[in-house]
């Protein structure tokens, strides 16, 4: 029987997946990717969860108790750095434990340390360890880590063209994807608005917690820009004139994106989505306000909880979107 | 010559303003924070932003309202949120139209020559280098004796005849470390005070519990961050040790010293079970010194951490099975600008309630035998 290895669709998933989930299955494992959040889950996540954690830790326990007693193995990797110096929120760099040890009834995690700082050599070796818990032959092992790599550059091209994860994800799953050339943000139609939603891809894209809003957004004919259409070279210079730069990995790309697309004149208005109880944000949405202060944008922090409402949020998008609206025809 | 404000926090102030006068400069000295500190920096500071970085920025408001001109304060590194308090605060002053000069100095061996760089601007009275060395080590020697001061009221307070009396020693005991100027003054001052505690009348017999704390360092260290914690559990009769100073948390990320890493490593070794990554701030040291505490007898540890504090956040989570492989009790307080004493009080006499009925039980079982 193929062994199974479960990935809980939460926080780094949204940026990894395709990696992951390619890896595994070329080293023939069965994988099971948890389905997108909902309630039962946010709930269950909820239970397991000490209360003064952060929504998107609440949402990942949850897929990891969805998991749980599916699969023989569960994928939670300790991302440290991946680029740079930046290394992720202290909550990713203890993730495995906090699973750990506030949930019972675990099947066997494999939490491989992320720290490209180590050297690729490293890296690989790590990799490799986790490959012979599938198989023995180096092969296919590099062939997964190869293909793996491959599928993310895609994923990644798919991203810079305008897509979402979702859309993204599915174009991934066709056999032949085709490289569409998709309007980009500096090609859009004069009479869309051009909209950053900038936040951590797990707030951005999990359309439960943050009430669909993209969806929202679009539906009042307006481009959807995220940081993950950018790639990390095209945001190395917008630093925003930081004395510091953020550490953490998605806070600073967040805030770069907000300079890039503000500096470069891309947009028209710029939403933050943040999460209740998140640290690292505060930092994050104070300096975006700056900043679309600075440049006359205006600017919407758009804070998820456990309870954030559809109809609230629709409310709010609407009304952003049409005061952004008639500010861009006023002049 | 500039009029140098900086942050509150413990007994640091006493120290900063010695080094800056003898550095040459007008000092504004910080008042000890009070909740219009903390309403001030809550109203200015981003709602999420962690407690210390709104009492500090309340301070700065403080200190800028009466004249400060040039603000000093300490960076640090990632993976937290300290490190990046100084730019976001400057952010927000500024924008409430303050006119100041802010020097963050980074730890040394991050950038030695960023670090001499900016003692060289703060030395206003042109002293050698030497001269600058000399001032450091002296306020470095305030400090430690400022450290041993409190210490030793850690230990007399739960032990008292008469209740405050501790607390009222001790603060006169600051106020002649305060007035000491040289190393013989220091000394002298720190002889004094040690034995002026040693003086508080006692009840010898007394074998109070034993209570360690933890927690993220600013609200260890700073009173009003949490609510006076080691006076209110002393007042208890109970006898606290706190897992952070401010000798041991600067000497480990200043300079390497022998001791001072292998304590650290310490940490590191018994946490790394539950925890083998460094998080960044204090989150695996509070997992580690609970254990430590565990393993010397303690009878319960108190995790303290601001609302929101990401590490604390994790070390909470792992903490409920230190505390049950290790069999001690921990009690944890996330605090914001909404706790209140009179919670904290009620919270912690349930607390001390039940680490006395398991005293009773153990020893009782102890004699049963
Ligand atoms: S970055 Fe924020 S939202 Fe993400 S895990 Fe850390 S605290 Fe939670
Ligand atoms: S350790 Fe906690 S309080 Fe300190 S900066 Fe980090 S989140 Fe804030």
């Amino acid at each position: 029987m193929r062994k199974r290895v479960g990935i809980p669709l939460a926080l780094g998933a949204y940026e990894y997946l395709p990696l992951w989930q390619t890896f595994f299955e070329e080293l023939g494992a069965e994988v099971l990717v948890s389905q997108a959040t909902t309630k039962e889950i946010l709930d269950r996540g909820i239970e397991d969860t000490v209360s003064d954690a952060c929504v998107p830790i609440k949402v990942f326990q949850g897929h990891v108790a969805e998991l749980a007693d599916k699969v023989d193995f569960l994928f939670i990797p300790r991302l440290v750095n991946v680029i740079d110096n930046k290394v992720f929120c202290p909550k990713f760099l203890g993730l495995p434990e906090m699973v750990k040890f506030t949930m019972s009834g675990l099947p066997q995690i494999i939490d491989v340390r992320v720290d490209l700082r180590q050297g690729r050599l490293r890296f690989l070796q790590q990799c490799h360890r986790i490959s012979r818990l599938f198989t023995d032959k180096v092969g296919t092992f590099l062939r997964a880590m190869r293909r793996s790599l491959q599928q993310l550059r895609r994923f990644r091209r798919l991203l810079a063209q305008g897509l979402t994860f979702w859309e993204a994800r599915r174009r991934l799953g066709r056999r032949q994807t085709r490289f569409t050339h998709r309007r980009s943000a500096e090609e859009a139609a004069d009479h869309q608005l051009r909209i950053a939603v900038l936040g951590y891809p797990y707030a951005v894209y999990d359309p439960y917690i943050n009430a669909n809003l993209l969806k929202k957004v679009r539906r009042q004919e307006a481009t959807v820009l995220t940081a993950d259409m950018l790639s990390w070279r095209r945001l190395l210079p917008y630093s925003g004139g930081l004395r510091k730069d953020m550490f953490w990995t998605f806070s600073d790309r967040a805030l770069r994106a907000g300079y890039y697309y503000l500096a470069k004149g891309l947009v028209d208005g710029v939403i933050h989505v943040t999460a209740f109880g998140c640290g690292p944000d505060s930092m994050v949405d104070k300096l975006l306000d700056l900043a679309s202060l600075q440049h006359s944008t205006p600017y919407m922090t758009l804070m998820i909880d456990e309870h954030t409402g559809d109809a609230g949020v629709m409310t709010r998008v609407e009304a952003f979107c049409d005061m952004v609206r008639r500010r861009k025809e006023a002049g | 010559m500039a009029r140098i404000g900086f942050a509150y926090m413990g007994t640091v102030p006493i120290v900063v303003k010695m080094l800056l006068e003898d550095l040459g400069h007008a000092v504004i000295v910080p008042e000890v924070p009070t909740a219009k500190t903390l309403s001030l920096g809550t109203k200015y500071a981003p709602e999420f932003a962690c407690m210390p970085l709104k009492i500090v920025l309340g301070t700065y408001i403080e200190v800028l309202e009466r004249g400060a001109d040039t603000i000093v304060t300490t960076g640090g590194v990632g993976p937290c949120r300290a490190g990046q308090y100084a730019q976001i605060q400057e952010a927000i002053l500024r924008e409430l139209g303050y006119d100041f000069e802010m020097i963050v100095l980074e730890p040394p061996r991050c950038n030695i020559l960023d670090f001499l760089g900016k003692i060289r601007r703060l030395n206003a009275a042109r002293k050698s280098w030497l001269g600058v060395y000399r001032d450091i080590m002296k306020a470095w020697h305030k400090l430690k004796a400022l450290d041993e001061v409190e210490r030793l009221s850690h230990w007399v307070r739960p032990r008292e005849l008469r209740r405050g009396t501790t607390t009222s020693v001790y603060r006169r005991c600051l106020e002649w470390l305060d007035r000491a100027r040289t190393i013989e003054e220091i000394d002298a001052a720190r002889e004094r005070a040690l034995s002026a505690l040693r003086r508080v009348p006692i009840d010898e017999s007394r074998d109070p519990l034993k209570v360690g704390i933890v927690g993220e360092i600013y609200v260890v260290v700073e009173p009003t961050a949490n609510h006076n914690i080691e006076e209110n559990l002393g007042h208890m009769g109970v006898q606290v040790e706190r897992s952070i100073f401010m000798t041991g948390w600067t000497k480990e990320n200043t300079v390497r010293d022998a001791e001072g890493m292998s304590h650290g490593e310490m940490i590191k070794r018994v946490a790394s079970p539950y925890l083998p990554e460094m998080i960044g701030g204090h989150g695996q040291d509070s997992i580690g010194n609970t254990i430590l505490y565990a393993k010397r007898g303690f009878d319960g540890v108190i995790q303290l951490a601001p609302f929101s504090c990401i590490p604390e956040i994790v070390a909470r989570s792992i903490l409920p099975r230190v505390s049950e492989d290790y069999d001690i009790p921990v009690l944890t307080f996330f605090l914001d600008e909404h706790s209140g004493e009179a919670g904290m009080i009620t919270r912690l006499e349930a607390f001390v309630d039940l680490l006395e009925r398991r005293r009773g039980a153990r020893r009782g079982s102890l004699k049963a035998v």
